[in-house]
Order: C-alpha cells, then sequence, then structure tokens
C-alpha cells in the first residue's frame, strides 16, 4: 500500500499524547529494575543520584536524614526569598517599611517572612547536627576528607547568608547586630595598632571598607549586604553545594561499616581455600548461581525507595516550618535603624552569640583568632586523624561512646567553670588596674591572647592530647575535641542568649533586667 | 624520549613546542587573574558617603565653663573647664557602639559592658584603647569646628 500524507497526519493527531510522552521520557514504566535504573539515569533532575543504592545508606541511623533535610530548607529559602524580593526595597528610606508592608499587609507575606526566617535558623541547625552527624559516624575519612572541605566551605557560606540577611529589615536589632559585626571584621586593627603599624598595614579597616563601601554601617552597605544575600552568596552556594553531591558519588556513596558488606564465602572458606579451577567455587558459593570474582550487590534500585525517603523528607521539613511560622513570628523592632540610640542590649543571631560572648573579652582575639584556630582545626581533622577502621559506626564503638560522655562531661566543668569565674572576679583588666592603664598596647596583646576563649581552645588541645596518649588512637582524640568545642559552643551560646541582660551584664534572669532609659 | 640535544649539556633545555604550550598556559592565567584583580577594584570605595569629618559645633559662648554638653547627632560629649575646652567622641573603640554617660560620669558601652573613666580610660571590659579625644579649632565664622579624625591625646583641652 502507498504512503497517504493524510492518512499518516491524522494518525499522528490520535497519537500526538503518547508520541509527546514517548519523546520526553523514553523508557517505560519503572516495572523492571532495568526501567528502573533508566528513570533514574535517564532524568535530568534526578540524575545526580546513583541508579542503585547500598542498603545500608537508606537506614534512618546511617544519616538520619540530615543532609537532605538541610538541603530541603535551602530550597524553601530560595523560593519564599524570591517571594520576599517582590516587595522588599533595599534602602534605608524604605527598607523598614517594606518589611512591615510584608508583615502586616502583603497577602501571606507575614506567613512567607516567617518561613523564611525559620528555615534559615533551621538550615545552621540542622547543618551542624549534619556536621556532627559525619563526623561521629566516621564519614570524614579517606577517600571523603575532601567532601568534609568542602563541606565547611558550606557553613561558611551558609553563615555568611545569615549574616547579610541579619542587616535588610533596618530595624535596630539589624543596624547594631551588623555594626558588631563589622567591626569584629574591622578587628584586625586592634592587632595593628597594638604593634603600632597601622598607616603602613591595615587589613581590618580595608575589610570593613570593602565590606559597608563607607566608615558606618548605612546606605551603601545595605546595598551590598542585599547583592550577597540575593546573588552572590546563594549562587556561590549552589555551586559549591553542586561539588558536595558530586563528590559523595565519586567517593563512593555515603560513608559505610565494613560490617555492611558481608563476605561471598560462607563461614570459615575464604578465596583462599579455595580451589584454583572456576568449577570448584561453585561447591563454595552461597548463591544460587555461582558468581566469581563478584560480591553480593547490597543495592537496590535507587527509584523507588531513595525517592520515597526524599519525598517524606520534604513533607516533614515543610509541615514543620510552615506549621512553626503561624505561630512564631520573625521579630522586627519597634524601631527602624536609629544610629544615635543603640539597642541595649543588642543580641546578634543565637548562632553568633557564642561568638559575641567571646568578642566580649577582646574582638580581635574572640572575633578572629579563636573562630580562625576552630575552622583551621576542622578543616584539619580529617588529614591528622586517618585511622579507618571504625568508619561508619557511630562514636567508632563502645569506647568511642564512653570518651564523648566522659567529654561532655570534662567541657561542662571547664566551661562553667570559667564563666563562673570571670563573673565573679573579671578578667585582666579589673586584677592589675593600675597596670593595664600604664601599659595600654601590651595589655591589649595579652588581653587578645589570654581570654577565656583561648583557655576553652588550650583545655579543649589538652584533653584531646591527653585522649591521643592514652587511647593511643587518633579518632578517639578528634572525637574529644570536636565534642568539647560543640559543648562549648551550646553553652556559651545558652550563656549569652539567656545571661546576658544590658550592657553585657551577668543576669540569672530577663526578669531582674534593670530598666533602661534611652 | 630521546632527541638529537639530548645529553648532560642539554637537559634542563625543553623544546620550542613546549615552550610556547607553557607560555599560552600562563599567558592564559595571567589574563584571567589580571581580569579578576581588575574587577576587585570596583568595590573599594574611593569616595566615602559620610559628610566632611570637620563639622561646627557652635558659638565658644554656646559652651559655658565647667558643663558638659552632649551633642547626640555628633556623637560627642563636649567638656568646657577653666583650662580649656574638650571633645569626646561617643564611639566605642571596641566595636563601635555608642557608650553612655552615667550618673558617677563613667561611660559605658550597652553591647558588650565596657567601662570607661571620666577622661575616657579603660577600667575594664574588652576596648583596645579609650575614647577618642578629639581636636577643636576655630573656624573663621567664629563657630568651634571638632575633626572626628583627628585624634590628639587624651586630657588635652584647648584654650579659644
Amino acid at each position: 500500500m502507498s504512503y497517504n500524507a493524510t492518512r499518516q497526519f491524522f494518525r499522528n493527531i490520535r497519537n500526538l499524547f503518547r508520541n509527546f510522552r514517548e519523546s520526553a521520557i523514553r523508557h517505560g514504566r519503572p516495572t523492571s529494575d532495568r526501567a528502573r535504573t533508566q528513570t533514574v539515569v535517564q532524568n535530568f533532575f534526578l540524575h545526580i543520584h546513583p541508579a542503585r543504592t547500598h542498603t545500608h545508606t537508606l537506614k534512618w541511623s546511617t544519616t538520619m536524614g540530615l543532609g537532605i533535610m538541610t538541603t530541603v530548607l535551602f530550597l524553601i529559602l530560595a523560593v519564599t526569598g524570591i517571594l520576599l524580593m517582590f516587595y522588599y526595597k533595599p534602602s534605608v528610606e524604605t527598607a523598614y517599611d517594606s518589611i512591615k508592608d510584608i508583615h502586616y499587609v502583603v497577602p501571606t507575606g507575614r506567613i512567607i517572612r516567617n518561613v523564611h526566617r525559620l528555615s534559615a535558623q533551621g538550615m545552621v541547625v540542622l547543618m551542624i547536627l549534619h556536621m556532627a552527624r559525619v563526623f561521629y559516624t566516621g564519614a570524614y575519612k579517606s577517600p571523603r576528607e575532601f567532601n568534609w572541605v568542602v563541606g565547611m566551605l558550606l557553613l561558611i557560606i551558609t553563615l555568611g547568608l545569615s549574616f547579610t540577611g541579619y542587616l535588610l529589615p533596618w530595624d535596630q536589632l539589624a543596624y547594631w547586630g551588623v555594626t558588631i559585626g563589622s567591626g569584629i571584621a574591622g578587628s584586625p586593627r586592634d592587632l595593628t595598632d597594638a604593634l603600632g603599624i597601622t598607616q603602613y598595614f591595615d587589613p581590618g579597616g580595608l575589610v570593613r571598607e570593602i565590606m559597608l563601601g563607607a566608615h558606618m554601617v548605612g546606605q551603601e552597605a545595605l546595598i551590598r549586604f542585599y547583592t550577597l544575600h540575593v546573588i552572590v552568596l546563594p549562587i556561590a552556594l549552589v555551586v559549591v553545594l553542586g561539588v558536595h553531591f558530586w563528590r559523595i558519588r565519586k567517593d563512593g556513596g555515603l560513608a559505610r561499616p565494613v560490617s555492611a558488606d558481608p563476605p561471598v564465602f560462607a563461614e570459615g572458606v575464604g578465596p583462599e581455600d579455595a580451589p584454583t579451577k572456576s568449577f570448584g567455587l561453585m561447591a563454595v558459593v552461597r548463591e544460587r548461581t555461582p558468581a566469581t570474582d563478584k560480591e553480593i550487590e547490597n543495592t537496590v534500585p535507587s527509584w523507588p525507595r531513595v525517592f520515597r525517603l526524599e519525598a517524606i523528607l520534604t513533607m516533614v521539613a515543610l509541615l514543620i516550618v510552615v506549621g512553626l511560622s503561624l505561630f512564631i513570628d520573625a521579630p522586627l523592632e519597634e524601631q527602624a535603624a536609629d544610629p544615635p540610640v543603640p539597642l541595649n542590649p543588642a543580641k546578634a543571631s543565637w548562632y553568633f552569640l557564642a561568638l559575641q560572648e567571646l568578642v566580649s573579652y577582646s574582638a580581635f582575639g574572640g572575633g578572629m583568632v579563636i573562630p580562625g584556630i576552630i575552622i583551621v582545626s576542622l578543616l584539619l581533622i580529617p588529614f591528622l586523624d586517618r585511622e579507618e577502621d571504625d568508619v561508619g559506626i557511630w562514636f567508632g564503638g563502645r569506647q568511642g561512646r564512653r570518651i564523648t560522655v566522659l567529654s561532655v562531661a570534662y567541657a561542662v566543668v571547664v566551661c562553667v567553670g570559667v564563666l563562673a569565674f570571670t563573673i565573679n572576679f573579671g578578667w585582666l583588666r579589673n586584677w592589675l588596674p593600675e597596670l593595664t592603664q600604664k601599659h595600654v598596647r601590651a595589655t591589649q596583646i595579652v588581653i587578645m591572647l589570654f581570654n577565656p576563649g583561648m583557655v576553652f581552645v588550650v583545655a579543649s588541645a589538652i584533653w584531646s592530647l591527653g585522649l591521643l596518649r592514652l587511647t593511643n588512637s587518633t579518632r578517639m582524640a578528634s572525637v574529644g575535641l570536636l565534642t568539647c568545642a560543640l559543648v562549648f559552643f551550646i553553652i556559651l551560646t545558652y550563656f549569652a542568649a539567656v545571661h546576658r541582660g544590658p550592657n553585657w551584664v551577668f543576669y540569672w534572669s530577663q526578669a531582674d533586667w534593670p530598666v533602661i532609659e534611652h | 624520549m630521546q632527541n638529537e640535544l639530548s645529553g648532560p649539556r642539554f637537559e634542563k633545555q625543553i623544546e620550542r613546542r613546549d615552550f610556547l604550550g607553557l607560555a599560552a598556559v600562563w599567558t592564559f592565567f595571567g589574563t584571567i587573574i589580571a581580569a579578576i584583580i581588575g574587577a576587585l577594584k570596583l568595590p573599594m570605595p574611593s569616595v566615602f558617603p559620610e559628610t566632611d569629618s570637620r563639622f561646627p559645633i557652635g558659638r565658644p559662648e554656646e559652651f559655658p565653663v565647667g558643663e558638659a554638653i552632649h551633642l547626640s547627632s555628633r556623637q560627642l560629649w563636649v567638656f568646657s573647664e577653666e583650662n580649656g575646652i574638650a571633645a569626646v567622641s561617643m564611639v566605642c573603640t571596641h566595636l563601635g557602639c555608642l557608650v553612655k554617660r552615667q550618673d558617677n560620669d563613667e561611660f559605658i558601652c550597652p553591647c558588650h559592658g565596657a567601662k570607661f573613666d571620666s577622661a575616657g580610660k579603660v577600667l575594664s571590659g574588652p576596648p583596645p584603647r579609650g575614647l577618642a579625644w578629639l581636636e577643636i579649632t576655630l573656624g573663621p565664622d567664629g563657630r568651634l569646628i571638632v575633626d572626628s579624625e583627628r585624634e590628639v591625646s587624651a586630657e588635652t583641652r584647648f584654650k579659644i
């Protein structure tokens, strides 16, 4: 029969939908392992996942879904952030009013802003928990050291996003929070001043000028922070996040213990016992078919199990942030930024409060030296602890659990002890007022290097080195070190949030705060 | 690989092809680095939005001897005494918050609890140095002019 174009045309119309579907999705329904693999591999949005996933990866206790949840919160932040951009105006005259509009006038504006703020806080919490999970399961070890470094970069970018977002409402809290923050960025000047070289070499002043575009927080700073917050840092985060995910695949999936891949051979029969001829193996291998040179696959197709889990985590994250945002309003001071009148007390976001507590002893020491030491130590951990026996096991087994508990106790005692000491007895200047008045520069260098924060650092280092000698294990030493750091962070955050009142004075509770007239 | 120039004397010599290739690679990186440095010049401000660091605070007779006057918009306390007049900046030398004068003439910073005595010397807390005493001059129109960027040593008083 000859070709009839008209008939074919009508046939094409009849098959339009089927042809369209087949042009978009080239594989059948995911009913076979082959089709399930294709579902993942041939889909642009899914192909960042592996086609098959190890069963250990899918266990709740392996990851607790923390990394996925952090990513979900970032996506929520991106969407709500774009929505907020429709109304927000980054200028000192209009910024505060536009946030007020978003909060009180724009339909769903209040919920969207609350979700944005709660997701940001949740992202920081989950990221810290995710980091703790990776650490305590030993997942930073070879070959995953570099991905730990990438993760640290993500931590810094995320904190940068939080910090830049803090200024945008342009209320009193924002203004004074960022004044303090930019002061910390400029604090290397304390050191150069003390050394008397500021007029030749002034990195602190330079960084501060680039950050603020001025000498004070003002319009220039607002527009710079806005640009960083909505374009520069999110793009940086997406790129680095892409590297982070990509490296998980390239590093062989999530870390898992040796026990997650049981040996192919029956108990007591190793490959060395098997006859060299392959037919002999048939008698040894505990499978229906003889498999030579091949281990049992402990993997399942990623479709649908991985995606089901991700969908559940997405829903849980959404449910929690939307649910909370119905009840917890993002703060907005009653006053727009008012440069001549500082807020008292002027507290940063909670995750910077530990830093603020350290800064209250020395700007450069607490705001630069100690965070620098912490970041460098964290970066070095996977390169200094290279024992690979307990990868994928929480706390590296029983000894590790015991050492974690001991480290918590030790860090609590040290931290509470030092804080109680400084509250009762003050610090250097209170002890030797005459001497510190006379030698201002020398005092400053001493306080910079010898402050409560440095006591915490030294205490952690001593504890960690002690564990190294006692347990003869770098893994245990690093468990002790990170546990101390986490405990110090938590206690300082709590302390600054609850027990610091006006003039950064210690109070047992907010009820004891004096009334301050402005 | 052997070639006719190999041998102890010519070991270090690279081939023309390799040299040109390396030169091209370094030229590429040089170009990119130069472009990045050029682009990064932009965020470094050369003109600052703040108003002039010199500003008039009023005629000398507005500061009678024995009085301390707070100029909150200029973030200053002006002290006028027998032996001269002085302007002390309220910007805390720690992290740039504004200190508040107490009833006992001491200054306290609300942000991290720094304490300064009546002359701006650090009593306790984290600041690296005392509050800044600023230069005061007499302008041609007879008004006092303070320069917030010209610091003088503490307890310097100006006889006008």
